[in-house]
């Protein structure tokens, strides 16, 4: 045996992944106040399926089983496609996403640590291009009971009109698409004080949660800011330039997976850049591209392809950051 | 004075154990049996021995001598009698067996005379050639001789003690600095007239007021405020010489270069303890205190004579049940000792009985998911992870140019891995196998050279043979053609001469 012959004793993936876990309760509580609880269903679908099929490929690949289902990474991956899908799609299309989350984007690449995209994301990217009916069907705020909920999840039936609403990010871009004014289109019923009515709760308990993880130092700082400064700088630009036809950078940073991005999805260790600079080039890149995706692409909500987009980039990112290391800083005094 | 202190980046804070050995003053330890003193006891260079089987030694009398530039003087621990000089197992992780000089003390503890140098009268060359002639080797743990560091003694502006003691367990530094500080103080100052430096700093970690307060105290009463005691923050490696250098002058020292470079000198407080011994009262070094601490009775810190056994020290110390393996050095750089037969040599400050209760064994390893907690808790800013994936891939190529011989080994990645992996393990194998890669590819260019200097000089042999030949042929061929010619001319003269035979007096040459 060799040194060190001590070890941090609370040093553990395991005590990562419930702290991320433990940082997205507010965001659910909020979830389940304001929407239903029918997202709770998805959630246990989604951690279901993942669990079982991180257990199956475990055994298929011949490795260990029970250190890896219980390192708690793929229940934070279940737990973020559950809250990135629309909380009524059918129980099938979860546990699509959350297969090809754990089987592919993670295995396929050699399970945790070896994959270079974010699974959560490429369950996301396949759900919508795939199925971009159901994965624009949001329920609208307060209208629906958990009884209906649950049979659009589990049921067959999808009887939806005056179930779904448009999300803030939908009813700004037809609008906008309609020629309408930004202050116009705000006035409407689907938004609130930022992004969409009762949506905004959410995004302030997914803050919280990020907050928590940056206290707790699970997440580095700079990913969160470095996606804020991205996203709310480019806004900012357009917004000033012509404010009626682009929407605020608050409305853009609490609207759609915004804060569930900031802190949860960007600041995936595997996938994201790693060292300080990179860190901060990584998040803001998915920022810009969020945007512009969110402004003149074919999808209202752009942050999946930007993580991917950048994921791809994080070794070139990485290799032209590394920091000096000791004695070769440029500030080191006389 | 010191105006500010400065931060390195990273570090730990581990749970500092420092209490268990700390309290108790400093006790010798007994004799044993038989002391087995190793030749090489210096980073840099061995003794020649100079004793046979069956002489008699007194303590402190020189059993070999330094050999080469970088060797240190070995000497007798205790008077007694040399058995053998032989190959003994050495405390090194190896376990290999190198050459020592067994002496059976007689119990008497006769000193030879001692011969103290006056370093206020005595020239610089005389005190340096006595520090090589005392066996003066860096005291940290490093060994690195002093007399090869302290140099030409020019251009050195800050002499810094490094009291600072980082790993935890470890407090043989503590209670030197609490009961020798005197001693401390004037080798300190010997330093400095010898290294040529204008002040002096003492950075003690601020988790030993005692060890501040007898330091500071003894600076004071020796009447002159030439040395800064100076508390520095506790978290290792804060006792590392560049770390210390960082957090007190705010200089880095890149792993290319050396203190010196930049006008600082940093020595051991043990070391400069040494030192004073050496030249004040003129005794070799022949003993070194030691923390014996972990699972014994009687943890505490010891004066024990180089030479003796592990096992007798701990024997001595008693060692509880559950001691699974006895660490030498700290927790964090330490080494699980292959055999407590091993002597005690000058780099050995502490001796720790580990059981499964004090030192757990790591969780099962986990794969790297890049939480970059290794590069926080890095003291040289380096990325572990990213050497671990480079060690792991064997691309031992990138893995250099990601600085992986920048690592200073100090263990701070591998404590805070949530994936508890044995990152610093992965840096070892990946610096050896570059090193004996580089070995190679120096053999195979060796080979290389050789072949084609014999390639060369084949030809060059060859050529000169040819042209010998050719030389040869063409003197042969320019002879025989002259000797033509000569004939022909002869047979000319001769023929002019025959009319007039009385008007040459001088035969023709003959050239045959």
């Amino acid at each position: 045996m060799s040194s060190p012959h001590i070890r941090q004793s609370d040093a553990s993936v395991q005590r990562i992944m419930l702290h991320v876990l433990l940082a997205l309760a507010p965001g659910i509580a909020a979830y389940v106040w304001k929407v239903g609880a029918g997202i709770l269903v998805n959630l246990a679908i989604a951690s279901a399926t993942a669990l079982i099929a991180e257990a199956l490929v475990l055994r298929l690949r011949k490795r260990p089983i029970a250190i890896t289902v219980s390192d708690g990474s793929a229940l934070v991956t279940a737990w973020l496609i559950a809250l990135a899908l629309p909380s009524i799609v059918p129980w099938w299309l979860t546990m699509i996403a959350a297969l090809v989350a754990i089987a592919g984007a993670k295995h396929l690449y050699g399970g945790i640590g070896q994959n270079p995209f974010n699974p959560a994301m490429i369950a996301y990217c396949t759900a919508i291009v795939a199925y971009p009916a159901l994965m624009s069907q949001w329920p609208a705020i307060g209208n629906t009971d958990f009884a209906t909920q649950l049979q659009l999840i589990l049921g067959g039936s999808r009887e939806i009109d005056g179930i779904t609403g448009a999300t803030a990010l939908d009813a700004m871009r037809t609008g906008l698409r309609n020629h309408a004014e930004v202050h116009a289109i705000l006035a409407s019923n689907a938004f609130g004080l930022a992004g969409g009515r009762g949506w905004e709760w959410i995004a302030a308990g997914y803050l919280a949660g990020g907050v928590f993880l940056l206290a707790t130092r699970i997440i580095d700082w700079r990913l969160p800011f470095g996606f804020i400064v991205g996203m709310g700088v480019t806004a900012g630009i357009f917004w000033l330039i012509a404010p009626e036809r682009f929407p605020s950078p608050l409305f853009h940073l609490a609207s759609g997976g915004a804060m569930l991005a900031a802190f949860f999805i960007v600041t995936d260790p595997v996938t994201s850049a790693s060292t300080p600079r990179g860190k901060l080039i990584f998040a803001a890149g998915i920022g810009v591209i969020a945007w512009f995706v969110r402004t003149f692409g074919a999808y209202p909500e752009g942050i999946a392809f930007g993580v991917l987009l950048m994921n791809i980039c994080v070794p070139l990112i990485d290799r032209n950051t590394q920091p000096p290391v000791f004695g070769l800083r440029k500030e080191t005094p006389p | 004075m010191i105006s500010r202190l400065f931060r390195f980046r990273g570090g730990i804070k581990p749970a500092s154990h420092k209490a268990e050995s700390s309290a108790a003053p400093i006790r010798p330890a007994p004799l044993p049996r038989r002391l087995v003193v190793p030749l090489i006891q210096g980073s840099r260079g061995s003794a020649r021995t100079i004793v046979t089987a069956g002489d008699k030694v007194l303590k402190g009398q020189c059993i070999g001598e330094a050999e080469g530039a970088g060797g240190t003087a070995i000497h007798a621990p205790a008077s007694g009698t040399v058995l053998e000089i032989g190959r003994y197992p050495m405390a090194h992780p190896s376990g290999l067996e190198s050459l020592a000089i067994v002496i059976e003390p007689d119990g008497e503890d006769r000193w030879i005379a001692t011969e103290p140098l006056d370093p206020a009268s005595a020239s610089r060359e005389d005190l340096i050639l006595r520090i090589q002639a005392s066996g003066i080797v860096g005291m940290g743990g490093a060994t690195f001789p002093s007399h090869v560091k302290l140099g030409k003694g020019d251009g050195i502006s800050t002499l810094l003690i490094n009291g600072a003691e980082c790993e935890p367990w470890i407090t043989c530094d503590d209670r030197l600095m609490r009961e020798r500080a005197v001693d401390v103080v004037t080798g300190a100052r010997i330093l400095r007239q010898l290294s040529g430096a204008r002040r002096i700093v003492v950075g003690i970690e601020d988790n030993k007021p005692e060890a501040i307060a007898a330091m500071t105290a003894a600076v004071r009463e020796s009447g002159a405020g030439d040395i800064d005691i100076v508390p520095v923050p506790t978290r290792y490696p804060a006792g590392g010489e560049k770390q210390l250098i960082r957090v007190l002058t705010g200089i880095e020292v890149p792993a290319s270069k050396i203190a010196s470079d930049f006008g600082v000198q940093c020595f051991n407080v043990g070391t400069a303890h040494a030192v004073c011994r050496a030249l004040v009262h003129g005794e070799a070094m022949i003993s070194r205190i030691v923390t014996v601490t972990g699972n014994v009775e009687r943890p505490g810190n010891y004066e024990v004579a180089l030479g003796t056994p592990v096992s007798h020290l701990l024997e001595f110390c008693g060692v509880k049940a559950g001691t699974s393996r006895i660490l030498m050095g700290g927790p964090m750089m330490g080494f699980t000792l292959p055999s407590t037969e091993a002597p005690v040599t000058k780099g050995s400050n502490c001796i720790i009985a580990a059981s499964p209760a004090l030192f757990p064994p790591a969780p099962p390893e986990q794969p790297c998911i890049r939480c970059g907690s290794c590069a926080s808790a890095c003291p040289v800013g380096l990325h572990p992870f990213e050497l671990y994936w480079l060690s792991r891939a064997k691309r031992f190529d990138d893995a250099s140019k990601y600085r992986l011989f920048d690592c200073i080994e100090c263990g701070c990645c591998a404590y805070v891995c949530p994936g508890h992996i044995p990152l610093v393990d992965y840096f070892r194998f990946a610096k050896s196998e570059i090193r004996a890669l580089g070995e190679e590819q120096k053999a195979a260019s060796q080979a290389r050279t050789r072949f084609e200097s014999r390639v060369a000089r084949l030809a060059r042999e060859k050529a000169e043979k040819a042209a010998r030949l050719a030389a040869k042929v063409a003197e042969t061929r320019a002879g025989l053609a002259a000797g033509d010619a000569a004939l022909i001319a002869a047979a000319a003269e001769r023929a002019k001469a025959q009319p007039a035979v009385a008007d040459n007096d001088t035969s023709p040459t003959d050239p045959t």
